[in-house]
């Protein structure tokens, strides 16, 4: 049965009539044709599909859209601002953070959030909580060294409103 | 997924009178790692989805008069494993949730979730149970029951929280003085995975290094989480010696009664539930102050 859903998507009012059964991660791509999140797995594992729901990190392929009524939800496309990259997509360019790049959105998303909460993880940290994130080409090295390249240059400005002072 | 109508419940009494209209074509639904996960698969085909994420009051972590720890049932997984008091007071719960799938994923379930779901490969219910962790249950009007964690799981995703009633809330006591405690959980798959097998420990050493007091729960091993109490048995009053530990957990193969899975097949897990109980109960005493 449709019903009327109020999301806040990127700093952007958004309102969309939908099924009770629609997933976040359709409706965002679907309805509303943000298509930088991907689907990969479908059961919440890959963490392809990674957004923000109210700041915090959700699998958006078994979140039902319904459920998250009323949220600010943040995608990989509201993370650059002004035609400058956030830093964490800056730090995977320049380290190579990514090769078929269908993983890529989740893993920044995911790497954004991990520096939103604790601005300075170590090592471990970051392998522990990117652990949820699938890269089917492997490139986990790279992966590693982007988040570690963009500590710091992330913290000061999570917002992602100014690209600069990245750390190398 | 099936189509049905979503409400959200904007507190515990909207909530009870949306079970009452709605009652058996009606799921709850606090986090949704689950039941979205049921629905996808056409497991699960409700009419009516009940929210209860928005319901105000069930997501504090709180000491109680009597010196135990409540966690309200919509607490994230994650909030459970990074509060300063579990961390203090409830280190074995804090360590079992975290061993929990993946950030992503513990930020989305709730305590209360996870403990309705009934699902027997679970990694917190072995240590709410080795650590006697009671669960408090609410209905219509102001109803309650406190069940013990143990007897929570009665099946196979069967639980006994009764119709018209919703997890509220997990109260749990910490560790005696002195006890140590021990999670193990054997993940030779992904490191994101259900265990293969796993165990909680609770031991509590006396003075003189004997066994005092003793809890050992399992799971991934049978159709609900399994306390091994001819193990524990063996090991009280006993001196904790490796020839004496491995008597008592030669009796685990006998208590548990796995699945075959991809996980491994029913013999293996039947061995390796031994295995990691002796590591278990070995890791407990390392941990406890007086061994």
């Amino acid at each position: 049965m449709p019903q009327r859903i109020n999301l806040i998507v990127n700093g952007e009012e958004r309102e969309v009539e939908a099924p009770a059964r629609r997933l976040l991660v359709d409706l965002l791509r679907y309805d509303l044709g943000l298509t930088g999140t991907k689907e990969g797995c479908s059961v919440g594992v890959c963490g392809a599909c990674t957004v923000l729901v109210d700041g915090e990190m959700v699998a958006s392929c078994i979140t039902l859209a319904a459920a998250v009524d009323g949220s600010e939800v943040t995608t990989i496309e509201g993370l650059a601002h002004d035609g400058r990259l956030h830093p964490v997509q800056q730090a995977f360019i320049d380290y190579g953070g990514f090769q078929c790049g269908i993983c890529t959105p989740g893993q920044v998303m995911a790497a954004k959030a991990l520096l939103d909460d604790n601005p300075r993880p170590t090592e471990e940290e970051i392998r522990d909580w990117m652990m949820g994130n699938l890269c089917r080409c492997t490139g986990y090295y790279k992966i590693l060294e982007s988040v570690v390249a963009a500590i710091g240059s992330s913290s000061a400005n999570s917002s992602g409103a100014n690209g600069e002072g990245l750390a190398g | 997924m099936i189509d049905f109508e979503f409400h959200q419940a904007m507190d515990l009494d909207h909530a009870f009178a949306l079970m009452s209209d709605y009652g058996d074509d009606s799921r709850l639904m606090s986090g949704g790692t689950a039941l979205v996960l049921q629905m996808k698969q056409r497991f699960s085909q409700p009419g009516h989805v009940i929210g209860l994420r928005r319901i105000p009051g069930l997501d504090t972590i709180e000491e109680t008069e009597d010196g135990n720890v409540r966690i309200g049932a919509l607490c994230s997984q994650r909030q459970v494993e990074n509060h300063p008091l579990v961390l203090e007071r409830l280190p074995l719960v804090a360590e079992a949730y975290r061993h929990v799938a993946t950030p992503r994923i513990r930020n989305m379930a709730t305590v209360g979730g996870g403990l309705a779901h009934g699902d027997p490969n679970q990694d917190p219910p072995p240590s709410l149970i080795a650590l006697g962790a009671s669960v408090e249950l609410s209905s219509a009007n102001g109803g309650q029951r406190i069940v013990p964690a143990e007897e929570l799981f009665v099946d196979y995703f069967e639980t006994d929280v009764r119709p018209g009633e919703i997890v509220t809330g997990l109260v749990a006591p910490p560790a005696a003085e002195g006890a140590g405690t021990a999670y193990m959980k054997f993940l030779p798959r992904t490191a994101d995975d259900y265990a293969t097998v796993s165990v909680a420990a609770v031991l509590t050493p006396d003075e003189e290094g004997k066994c005092g007091d003793v809890r050992i729960a399992l799971g991934s091993v049978g159709l609900t989480p399994i306390r091994a109490r001819a193990a524990e048995e063996a090991l009280r009053g006993q001196p904790l010696t490796e020839k004496n530990i491995r008597a008592a957990v030669a009796t685990v193969p006998d208590a548990v009664d796995p699945l075959d899975d991809h996980r491994g097949s029913a013999d293996y897990k039947r061995e390796m539930a031994e295995v990691f109980a002796r590591r278990a109960i070995i890791q407990a005493m390392a941990n406890s102050s007086r061994v």
